[in-house]
Protein backbone atom coordinates (compact mmCIF):
# COMPACT_ATOMS: atom_id res chain seq x y z
CA UNK A 1 0.00 0.00 0.00
CA UNK A 2 1.65 3.11 -1.36
CA UNK A 3 0.18 6.68 -1.79
CA UNK A 4 1.35 7.01 -5.21
CA UNK A 5 0.64 4.10 -6.92
CA UNK A 6 -2.52 4.91 -8.70
CA UNK A 7 -3.95 1.65 -8.32
CA UNK A 8 -3.63 1.38 -4.49
CA UNK A 9 -4.91 5.33 -4.32
CA UNK A 10 -7.95 3.99 -6.67
CA UNK A 11 -8.86 1.03 -4.35
CA UNK A 12 -8.54 3.49 -1.29
CA UNK A 13 -10.61 5.80 -2.59
CA UNK A 14 -13.03 2.84 -3.74
CA UNK A 15 -12.62 1.77 -0.22
CA UNK A 16 -14.02 5.38 1.17
CA UNK A 17 -16.67 5.65 -1.14
CA UNK A 18 -18.17 1.97 -0.34
CA UNK A 19 -17.97 2.69 3.32
CA UNK A 20 -19.87 5.89 3.31
CA UNK A 21 -22.38 4.09 0.58
CA UNK A 22 -22.98 1.37 3.76
CA UNK A 23 -23.59 3.80 5.96
CA UNK A 24 -26.01 5.96 4.06
CA UNK A 25 -27.61 2.56 2.94
CA UNK A 26 -28.06 1.28 6.50
CA UNK A 27 -29.14 5.23 7.86
CA UNK A 28 -31.55 4.96 5.84
CA UNK A 29 -32.94 1.49 6.48
CA UNK A 30 -33.17 2.23 10.05
CA UNK A 31 -35.00 5.80 8.98
CA UNK A 32 -37.58 3.69 7.14
CA UNK A 33 -37.83 1.13 9.53
CA UNK A 34 -39.61 3.45 12.09
CA UNK A 35 -43.30 2.75 11.62
CA UNK A 36 -42.21 -1.41 11.91
CA UNK A 37 -40.98 -0.29 15.46
CA UNK A 38 -43.89 1.95 16.34
CA UNK A 39 -45.87 -1.01 15.41
CA UNK A 40 -44.03 -3.35 17.74
CA UNK A 41 -43.18 -0.80 20.51
CA UNK A 42 -42.37 -3.26 23.09
CA UNK A 43 -39.03 -3.75 21.05
CA UNK A 44 -37.60 0.52 21.35
CA UNK A 45 -39.75 0.05 24.91
CA UNK A 46 -36.86 -2.54 26.72
CA UNK A 47 -34.16 -0.47 24.52
CA UNK A 48 -35.58 2.45 26.02
CA UNK A 49 -35.10 0.54 29.30
CA UNK A 50 -31.82 -0.34 28.86
CA UNK A 51 -30.50 3.28 27.47
CA UNK A 52 -32.86 5.76 29.57
CA UNK A 53 -32.86 4.23 32.79
CA UNK A 54 -29.84 3.29 33.52
CA UNK A 55 -27.78 6.61 32.00
CA UNK A 56 -30.29 8.54 34.28
CA UNK A 57 -28.15 8.28 37.17
CA UNK A 58 -24.48 9.43 35.41
CA UNK A 59 -26.57 12.20 33.78
CA UNK A 60 -27.92 13.37 36.83
CA UNK A 61 -25.09 13.38 38.69
CA UNK A 62 -22.67 15.24 35.95
CA UNK A 63 -25.61 17.96 35.37
CA UNK A 64 -25.72 18.51 39.11
CA UNK A 65 -21.57 18.56 39.50
CA UNK A 66 -21.24 20.95 36.13
CA UNK A 67 -24.12 23.10 37.58
CA UNK A 68 -22.01 23.25 41.36
CA UNK A 69 -18.65 24.26 39.13
CA UNK A 70 -20.94 26.77 36.86
CA UNK A 71 -21.98 28.67 40.03
CA UNK A 72 -18.53 28.46 41.78
CA UNK A 73 -16.82 30.07 38.69
CA UNK A 74 -19.42 31.85 37.62
CA UNK A 75 -19.65 33.88 40.80
CA UNK A 76 -15.85 34.57 40.87
CA UNK A 77 -16.21 36.20 37.71
CA UNK A 78 -19.10 38.27 37.63
CA UNK A 79 -18.65 39.32 41.69
CA UNK A 80 -15.69 41.65 39.91
CA UNK A 81 -18.14 43.56 38.04
CA UNK A 82 -20.75 43.81 40.72
CA UNK A 83 -23.52 41.77 39.39
CA UNK A 84 -23.63 38.00 40.69
CA UNK A 85 -27.10 38.60 40.57
CA UNK A 86 -26.98 38.01 36.91
CA UNK A 87 -25.59 33.79 37.91
CA UNK A 88 -29.28 32.56 37.62
CA UNK A 89 -28.85 33.50 33.53
CA UNK A 90 -25.31 32.83 33.05
CA UNK A 91 -25.69 29.16 34.62
CA UNK A 92 -28.93 28.30 32.62
CA UNK A 93 -27.97 29.71 29.47
CA UNK A 94 -24.47 28.01 29.41
CA UNK A 95 -26.40 24.94 30.66
CA UNK A 96 -29.32 25.10 28.00
CA UNK A 97 -27.59 26.52 25.13
CA UNK A 98 -24.17 24.38 24.90
CA UNK A 99 -23.61 22.30 28.06
CA UNK A 100 -26.20 20.16 28.85
CA UNK A 101 -26.33 19.18 24.51
CA UNK A 102 -23.12 18.09 23.87
CA UNK A 103 -21.65 16.84 27.78
CA UNK A 104 -25.08 14.48 27.81
CA UNK A 105 -24.22 13.29 24.49
CA UNK A 106 -20.24 12.38 25.06
CA UNK A 107 -22.11 10.62 28.67
CA UNK A 108 -24.14 8.68 25.96
CA UNK A 109 -21.75 7.80 23.87
CA UNK A 110 -19.75 6.56 26.62
CA UNK A 111 -22.24 5.11 28.63
CA UNK A 112 -25.02 3.38 25.95
CA UNK A 113 -23.06 3.66 22.42
CA UNK A 114 -20.43 1.54 22.91
CA UNK A 115 -22.51 -1.28 25.10
CA UNK A 116 -24.67 -1.32 21.66
CA UNK A 117 -21.29 -1.32 19.30
CA UNK A 118 -20.17 -4.23 21.40
CA UNK A 119 -23.62 -6.12 21.40
CA UNK A 120 -23.82 -5.76 17.80
CA UNK A 121 -20.49 -7.13 16.76
CA UNK A 122 -20.65 -9.88 19.30
CA UNK A 123 -23.83 -10.69 17.63
CA UNK A 124 -22.38 -10.82 14.21
CA UNK A 125 -18.71 -12.50 14.98
CA UNK A 126 -21.46 -14.91 16.79
CA UNK A 127 -22.95 -14.97 13.52
CA UNK A 128 -26.74 -14.32 14.80
CA UNK A 129 -27.09 -11.91 12.62
CA UNK A 130 -26.48 -14.11 9.40
CA UNK A 131 -28.84 -17.40 11.76
CA UNK A 132 -31.70 -14.30 11.66
CA UNK A 133 -31.07 -13.53 8.15
CA UNK A 134 -31.30 -17.58 7.42
CA UNK A 135 -34.50 -17.41 9.19
CA UNK A 136 -36.04 -14.88 6.98
CA UNK A 137 -35.92 -12.28 9.88
CA UNK A 138 -34.25 -8.78 8.82
CA UNK A 139 -31.78 -8.35 11.47
CA UNK A 140 -32.05 -4.23 10.96
CA UNK A 141 -35.23 -4.04 11.11
CA UNK A 142 -35.48 -6.74 14.49
CA UNK A 143 -32.48 -5.32 16.39
CA UNK A 144 -31.06 -2.17 14.91
CA UNK A 145 -34.04 -0.41 14.20
CA UNK A 146 -35.53 -0.55 17.68
CA UNK A 147 -32.23 0.54 19.12
CA UNK A 148 -31.66 3.56 16.82
CA UNK A 149 -35.21 5.19 17.83
CA UNK A 150 -34.52 4.40 21.06
CA UNK A 151 -31.47 6.35 21.30
CA UNK A 152 -32.99 8.95 19.13
CA UNK A 153 -36.17 9.09 22.14
CA UNK A 154 -33.73 8.93 24.96
CA UNK A 155 -30.90 11.68 24.30
CA UNK A 156 -33.25 14.71 24.27
CA UNK A 157 -35.01 13.59 27.33
CA UNK A 158 -31.95 12.74 29.23
CA UNK A 159 -30.20 16.39 27.91
CA UNK A 160 -33.31 18.09 29.58
CA UNK A 161 -32.65 16.17 33.11
CA UNK A 162 -29.13 17.60 32.62
CA UNK A 163 -30.14 21.07 32.25
CA UNK A 164 -32.84 20.94 35.28
CA UNK A 165 -30.23 19.13 37.29
CA UNK A 166 -27.40 21.63 36.70
CA UNK A 167 -29.88 24.70 37.22
CA UNK A 168 -30.68 23.32 40.66
CA UNK A 169 -27.39 22.39 41.28
CA UNK A 170 -26.12 26.34 40.41
CA UNK A 171 -29.20 27.52 42.51
CA UNK A 172 -28.04 24.97 45.09
CA UNK A 173 -24.20 27.42 45.20
CA UNK A 174 -25.70 30.76 44.50
CA UNK A 175 -28.74 30.94 46.91
CA UNK A 176 -28.17 28.83 50.23
CA UNK A 177 -24.12 28.55 49.68
CA UNK A 178 -23.14 32.16 48.49
CA UNK A 179 -25.99 34.37 49.43
CA UNK A 180 -27.47 35.30 46.18
CA UNK A 181 -31.00 36.44 46.58
CA UNK A 182 -32.83 33.68 45.35
CA UNK A 183 -35.78 36.10 44.07
CA UNK A 184 -33.07 38.00 41.66
CA UNK A 185 -31.37 34.51 40.63
CA UNK A 186 -34.76 33.27 39.20
CA UNK A 187 -35.54 36.72 37.77
CA UNK A 188 -32.71 37.39 35.83
CA UNK A 189 -32.41 33.89 34.58
CA UNK A 190 -36.15 34.47 33.26
CA UNK A 191 -35.83 37.09 31.53
CA UNK A 192 -32.53 36.16 29.52
CA UNK A 193 -33.75 32.85 28.66
CA UNK A 194 -35.75 32.31 25.66
CA UNK A 195 -38.30 29.47 25.46
CA UNK A 196 -37.80 28.75 21.88
CA UNK A 197 -34.40 30.39 20.63
CA UNK A 198 -32.84 28.79 23.89
CA UNK A 199 -34.94 25.76 25.44
CA UNK A 200 -35.88 25.03 21.84
CA UNK A 201 -32.65 25.21 20.01
CA UNK A 202 -31.15 22.79 22.69
CA UNK A 203 -33.49 20.39 22.07
CA UNK A 204 -32.96 20.75 18.57
CA UNK A 205 -29.35 19.86 19.48
CA UNK A 206 -30.08 16.61 20.97
CA UNK A 207 -32.55 15.09 19.08
CA UNK A 208 -29.49 15.84 16.09
CA UNK A 209 -26.63 14.48 18.63
CA UNK A 210 -28.91 11.59 19.50
CA UNK A 211 -29.02 10.32 16.04
CA UNK A 212 -25.86 10.84 15.29
CA UNK A 213 -24.28 9.21 18.07
CA UNK A 214 -26.78 6.48 18.41
CA UNK A 215 -26.18 5.86 14.43
CA UNK A 216 -22.26 5.78 14.91
CA UNK A 217 -22.76 2.98 17.68
CA UNK A 218 -24.92 0.55 15.29
CA UNK A 219 -23.01 1.55 11.82
CA UNK A 220 -19.81 0.62 14.00
CA UNK A 221 -20.96 -2.57 15.77
CA UNK A 222 -22.46 -3.78 12.48
CA UNK A 223 -19.44 -3.28 10.44
CA UNK A 224 -17.60 -4.53 12.89
CA UNK A 225 -14.93 -7.18 11.87
CA UNK A 226 -16.51 -10.39 13.70
CA UNK A 227 -13.32 -10.93 15.31
CA UNK A 228 -12.65 -10.26 19.31
CA UNK A 229 -10.03 -7.53 18.40
CA UNK A 230 -12.40 -6.41 15.54
CA UNK A 231 -15.24 -5.96 17.94
CA UNK A 232 -12.61 -4.32 20.58
CA UNK A 233 -11.41 -1.85 18.19
CA UNK A 234 -15.17 -0.97 16.80
CA UNK A 235 -16.10 -0.08 20.61
CA UNK A 236 -13.12 2.21 20.34
CA UNK A 237 -13.70 3.97 17.06
CA UNK A 238 -17.77 4.57 18.55
CA UNK A 239 -16.57 6.92 21.35
CA UNK A 240 -13.80 8.46 19.03
CA UNK A 241 -15.93 9.00 16.07
CA UNK A 242 -19.15 9.42 18.15
CA UNK A 243 -17.35 12.31 20.04
CA UNK A 244 -15.82 14.38 17.55
CA UNK A 245 -18.98 13.79 15.81
CA UNK A 246 -20.92 15.59 18.29
CA UNK A 247 -18.32 18.50 18.83
CA UNK A 248 -17.65 19.14 15.06
CA UNK A 249 -21.81 19.26 14.77
CA UNK A 250 -22.63 21.47 17.30
CA UNK A 251 -20.10 23.87 15.86
CA UNK A 252 -22.24 23.91 12.75
CA UNK A 253 -25.26 24.17 14.61
CA UNK A 254 -24.32 26.68 17.15
CA UNK A 255 -22.86 28.92 14.26
CA UNK A 256 -26.47 28.21 12.53
CA UNK A 257 -28.48 28.92 15.47
CA UNK A 258 -26.72 32.11 17.64
CA UNK A 259 -24.61 33.25 15.06
CA UNK A 260 -26.02 37.06 14.08
CA UNK B 1 -49.54 -5.79 23.47
CA UNK B 2 -48.74 -7.78 26.81
CA UNK B 3 -47.21 -5.57 29.63
CA UNK B 4 -44.08 -6.04 30.94
CA UNK B 5 -42.80 -4.99 34.66
CA UNK B 6 -40.51 -2.31 31.92
CA UNK B 7 -43.28 -0.54 31.18
CA UNK B 8 -43.37 1.07 34.90
CA UNK B 9 -39.73 2.09 34.57
CA UNK B 10 -39.88 3.30 31.09
CA UNK B 11 -42.76 5.17 31.90
CA UNK B 12 -40.93 7.06 35.08
CA UNK B 13 -37.98 7.91 32.88
CA UNK B 14 -40.34 9.86 30.17
CA UNK B 15 -42.12 11.63 32.65
CA UNK B 16 -38.92 12.60 34.54
CA UNK B 17 -37.54 13.90 31.07
CA UNK B 18 -40.83 15.67 29.67
CA UNK B 19 -41.23 17.27 33.77
CA UNK B 20 -37.49 18.49 33.11
CA UNK B 21 -38.40 19.84 29.81
CA UNK B 22 -41.24 21.23 31.46
CA UNK B 23 -39.20 22.96 34.42
CA UNK B 24 -36.93 24.25 32.03
CA UNK B 25 -39.80 25.68 29.80
CA UNK B 26 -41.99 27.40 32.86
CA UNK B 27 -39.00 28.58 35.45
CA UNK B 28 -36.26 28.90 33.61
CA UNK B 29 -37.55 30.67 30.79
CA UNK B 30 -41.13 31.80 32.04
CA UNK B 31 -43.23 30.75 28.85
CA UNK B 32 -46.31 31.70 30.91
CA UNK B 33 -45.78 35.20 31.32
CA UNK B 34 -44.10 35.70 27.74
CA UNK B 35 -47.04 33.86 25.59
CA UNK B 36 -50.53 34.78 27.11
CA UNK B 37 -50.76 38.07 26.81
CA UNK B 38 -51.96 40.06 23.72
CA UNK B 39 -50.57 43.01 21.54
CA UNK B 40 -51.28 45.66 19.75
CA UNK B 41 -48.75 46.67 17.23
CA UNK B 42 -48.04 50.62 16.42
CA UNK B 43 -44.87 51.58 14.19
CA UNK B 44 -43.04 54.23 14.94
CA UNK B 45 -40.12 56.27 12.91
CA UNK B 46 -36.62 57.08 14.36
CA UNK B 47 -33.57 58.91 13.29
CA UNK B 48 -30.78 57.06 14.49
CA UNK B 49 -32.00 53.63 16.39
CA UNK B 50 -28.25 52.84 17.96
CA UNK B 51 -27.95 49.84 19.17
CA UNK B 52 -31.46 48.68 19.13
CA UNK B 53 -32.30 45.25 18.33
CA UNK B 54 -35.48 43.14 17.92
CA UNK B 55 -37.18 41.64 21.26
CA UNK B 56 -36.03 44.80 23.00
CA UNK B 57 -38.03 45.77 25.79
CA UNK B 58 -40.68 48.90 25.84
CA UNK B 59 -40.51 50.44 29.14
CA UNK B 60 -42.51 53.17 30.61
CA UNK B 61 -41.74 54.39 34.05
CA UNK B 62 -39.52 51.72 34.06
CA UNK B 63 -42.08 48.96 33.82
CA UNK B 64 -42.30 46.59 30.92
CA UNK B 65 -45.22 46.98 28.96
CA UNK B 66 -44.29 45.59 25.59
CA UNK B 67 -41.47 44.47 23.34
CA UNK B 68 -39.91 45.42 19.95
CA UNK B 69 -40.94 43.19 17.33
CA UNK B 70 -39.33 44.18 14.27
CA UNK B 71 -36.46 46.67 12.86
CA UNK B 72 -36.48 48.16 9.30
CA UNK B 73 -35.26 50.04 6.92
CA UNK B 74 -37.62 52.77 5.18
CA UNK B 75 -35.82 53.86 2.86
CA UNK B 76 -38.28 56.47 1.26
CA UNK B 77 -37.27 58.59 4.21
CA UNK B 78 -34.35 57.38 5.71
CA UNK B 79 -35.22 56.83 8.94
CA UNK B 80 -35.70 53.58 10.70
CA UNK B 81 -39.04 51.73 10.80
CA UNK B 82 -39.70 50.36 14.44
CA UNK B 83 -42.45 47.92 14.98
CA UNK B 84 -43.62 47.57 18.89
CA UNK B 85 -45.83 45.35 20.58
CA UNK B 86 -47.69 46.40 23.18
CA UNK B 87 -49.56 44.45 25.90
CA UNK B 88 -53.28 45.42 25.18
CA UNK B 89 -53.85 45.80 29.10
CA UNK B 90 -51.97 48.95 28.47
CA UNK B 91 -53.66 51.99 26.79
CA UNK B 92 -51.57 55.20 26.07
CA UNK B 93 -52.71 58.45 24.66
CA UNK B 94 -52.20 59.23 20.87
CA UNK B 95 -49.73 61.53 21.34
CA UNK B 96 -47.29 59.56 23.46
CA UNK B 97 -43.63 60.57 23.16
CA UNK B 98 -40.90 57.25 22.57
CA UNK B 99 -37.06 57.77 23.11
CA UNK B 100 -34.44 55.23 22.51
CA UNK B 101 -32.40 54.90 25.75
CA UNK B 102 -29.77 52.49 27.82
CA UNK B 103 -30.50 50.89 30.68
CA UNK B 104 -26.96 51.36 33.10
CA UNK B 105 -23.67 52.62 31.47
CA UNK B 106 -23.04 49.69 29.17
CA UNK B 107 -26.23 48.04 29.57
CA UNK B 108 -28.46 47.20 26.61
CA UNK B 109 -30.92 49.59 24.77
CA UNK B 110 -34.77 49.61 25.26
CA UNK B 111 -37.48 52.29 24.09
CA UNK B 112 -39.15 54.27 26.95
CA UNK B 113 -42.59 55.55 25.97
CA UNK B 114 -43.23 58.94 28.02
CA UNK B 115 -47.65 59.33 28.11
CA UNK B 116 -49.18 62.09 26.31
CA UNK B 117 -52.21 64.01 27.02
CA UNK B 118 -54.28 62.90 24.07
CA UNK B 119 -57.64 61.84 25.15
CA UNK B 120 -57.68 59.34 22.43
CA UNK B 121 -55.74 56.55 23.10
CA UNK B 122 -53.43 54.14 20.41
CA UNK B 123 -54.98 51.71 18.27
CA UNK B 124 -53.50 48.96 16.37
CA UNK B 125 -51.63 50.26 13.55
CA UNK B 126 -50.89 53.70 14.90
CA UNK B 127 -47.74 55.65 13.81
CA UNK B 128 -45.98 57.65 16.92
CA UNK B 129 -45.03 60.44 15.82
CA UNK B 130 -42.64 62.20 18.02
CA UNK B 131 -39.52 60.09 18.60
CA UNK B 132 -36.54 61.31 19.78
CA UNK B 133 -33.18 58.87 18.97
CA UNK B 134 -30.60 57.15 20.48
CA UNK B 135 -27.32 58.92 21.92
CA UNK B 136 -24.53 58.28 19.57
CA UNK B 137 -21.42 58.89 21.20
CA UNK B 138 -19.61 59.94 18.71
CA UNK B 139 -21.72 62.69 17.81
CA UNK B 140 -22.01 63.82 21.26
CA UNK B 141 -17.96 64.00 21.42
CA UNK B 142 -18.04 65.89 18.04
CA UNK B 143 -20.47 68.20 19.31
CA UNK B 144 -18.49 68.91 21.84
CA UNK B 145 -14.98 69.35 20.18
CA UNK B 146 -16.47 71.97 17.64
CA UNK B 147 -17.85 73.61 20.67
CA UNK B 148 -14.64 74.07 22.41
CA UNK B 149 -12.89 74.96 19.48
CA UNK B 150 -15.84 77.67 18.59
CA UNK B 151 -14.49 78.90 22.38
CA UNK B 152 -10.98 78.68 21.67
CA UNK B 153 -11.71 80.69 18.49
CA UNK B 154 -13.77 83.51 20.43
CA UNK B 155 -11.31 84.28 22.65
CA UNK B 156 -10.02 87.40 22.41
CA UNK B 157 -6.52 86.52 22.93
CA UNK B 158 -6.15 82.94 21.73
CA UNK B 159 -3.31 81.06 20.92
CA UNK B 160 -3.54 79.62 17.16
CA UNK B 161 -6.59 77.48 17.41
CA UNK B 162 -5.78 74.22 15.75
CA UNK B 163 -7.81 74.01 12.67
Amino acid sequence: MSWYRPSDVGLATRRQLADIGHGARLFFRLVRDLGACLRRFGLVRDQIHFLGNYSLAIIAVSGLFIGFVLGLQGFNILQRYGSSEALGQLVALSLVRELAPVVSALLFAGRAGTSLTAEIGLMKAGEQLSAMEMMAVDPVRRILAPRFWAGVITLPLLTAVFSAVGILGGWIIAVPMIGVDSGSFWSQMQGGVDVWSDVGNGVIKSVVFGFAVTFTALLQGFEAQPTPEGVSRATTRTVVVASLSVLGLDFILTAMMFSI
Amino acid sequence: MQRSRNDVWVGLFVLIGVAALLFLALQAANLLSLNFQTRYRVSAKFDNIGGLKPRAAVKSAGVVVGRVESIAFDDKSFQALVTLGLDSRYAFPKDSNLKILTSGLLGEQYIGVEAGADEKNLVAGDTIKSTQSAVVLENLISQFLYSKAADNNNAPQGTASKK
